[in-house]
């Protein structure tokens, strides 16, 4: 591993710990959104020194341009309430939850840290665009089709979820046509009043 | 000092330590939603770096390829459940997600 790599994987893994805990943490969910953004950007980074610069492209590509964006849509659609107020089960069970928490992951990752592998000699085309899409298009075709399918069903599922109307809202809506008709025809009615 | 699987492993294992800590301690939708994202990712870092040190094939960067779009798809129906959720209940706290409780 290059010495520019090692200090690529410094930075990126240093500030995607903290893009992670701040998305975690923060209060306001617009300031977990740009978090996560720096999270995701800095993985992208990760990938660049793992060989993946396809991987990389698509990561900014999908995540920092559209997931983030669809987080962010949706905080200011929703708005004030977005903001929910604290957890009220109490400080003590979030920090014990924490504590159990940290001593699993910190127990795993202490135990994977010593997993060692040699680094080999990157193949040509290994993570490019030209080697990862052979390998797509030659090994995974069925995949890359039903993932066409799964995002199309997705899509139509989020709109239909979406945009369903509550009973709540089915009833305002018929209650002001109601009214509507109503002041219509009251309006016909002082007509024909007046031109008699 | 030479970085190596392990601390690619080690990295992805805090990560996800971390997205689990986040689902399951808050309750705000939209961070929780955040928080599986974090999960999904820390994943994808243990696929490509698995494959950068078994680099015969591209298995890991495909498979992670997959779990990038299946994430977006989560993404956007969670936020459509969200905002449906918001519609009815007027908050997106999920402890007030209790219309199928009673």
């Amino acid at each position: 591993m290059s010495d520019a790599s090692f200090v690529l994987f410094l930075m990126c893994s240093v500030s995607a710990l903290a893009g992670a805990l701040g998305t975690v943490a923060s209060r306001r969910p617009l300031r977990g959104a740009v978090s996560l953004l720096v999270m995701i950007i800095a993985l992208a980074g990760l990938y660049l020194t793992l060989a993946a610069e396809l991987l990389a492209a698509i990561q900014l590509l999908v995540y920092a341009g559209a997931v983030v964006v669809l987080f962010v849509f949706v905080i200011m659609l929703i708005g004030p309430a977005a903001e929910t107020p604290p957890n009220p089960r109490g400080i003590m069970v979030r920090i014990l939850s924490f504590v159990g928490m940290g001593m699993f992951t910190a127990t795993v990752s202490f135990s994977l840290v010593d997993v060692s592998a040699q680094w080999v000699r990157r193949p040509d085309g290994f993570g490019t665009v030209e080697g990862v899409g052979s390998s797509l298009y030659t090994q995974a075709l069925v995949p890359f089709e039903i993932i066409s399918i799964t995002l199309t069903v997705a899509i139509v599922g989020a709109v239909a979820v979406a945009r369903s109307k509550t009973a709540r809202e089915l009833a305002e809506a018929r209650e002001r046509a109601a009214a509507m008709k109503a002041e219509a025809e009251a309006a016909k009615a002082a007509k024909a009043a007046k031109a008699a | 000092m030479e970085i190596g699987l392990g601390e690619y492993l080690a990295l992805a294992s805090l990560l996800f330590g971390i997205g689990a800590t986040g689902f399951l301690t808050r309750r705000n939708a939209l961070i929780q939603l955040m928080s599986i994202e974090i999960m999904l990712n820390s994943v994808n870092v243990v696929l490509v770096a698995v494959n950068r040190f078994h680099p015969e094939n591209h298995a890991g960067q495909i498979f992670s390829f997959f779990v990038i779009a299946v994430a977006a798809a989560e993404a956007a129906v969670g936020l459509a459940i969200l905002i449906a959720l918001y519609r009815l209940k007027k908050t997106i706290e999920t402890d007030k997600a209790d219309v199928l409780r009673h």
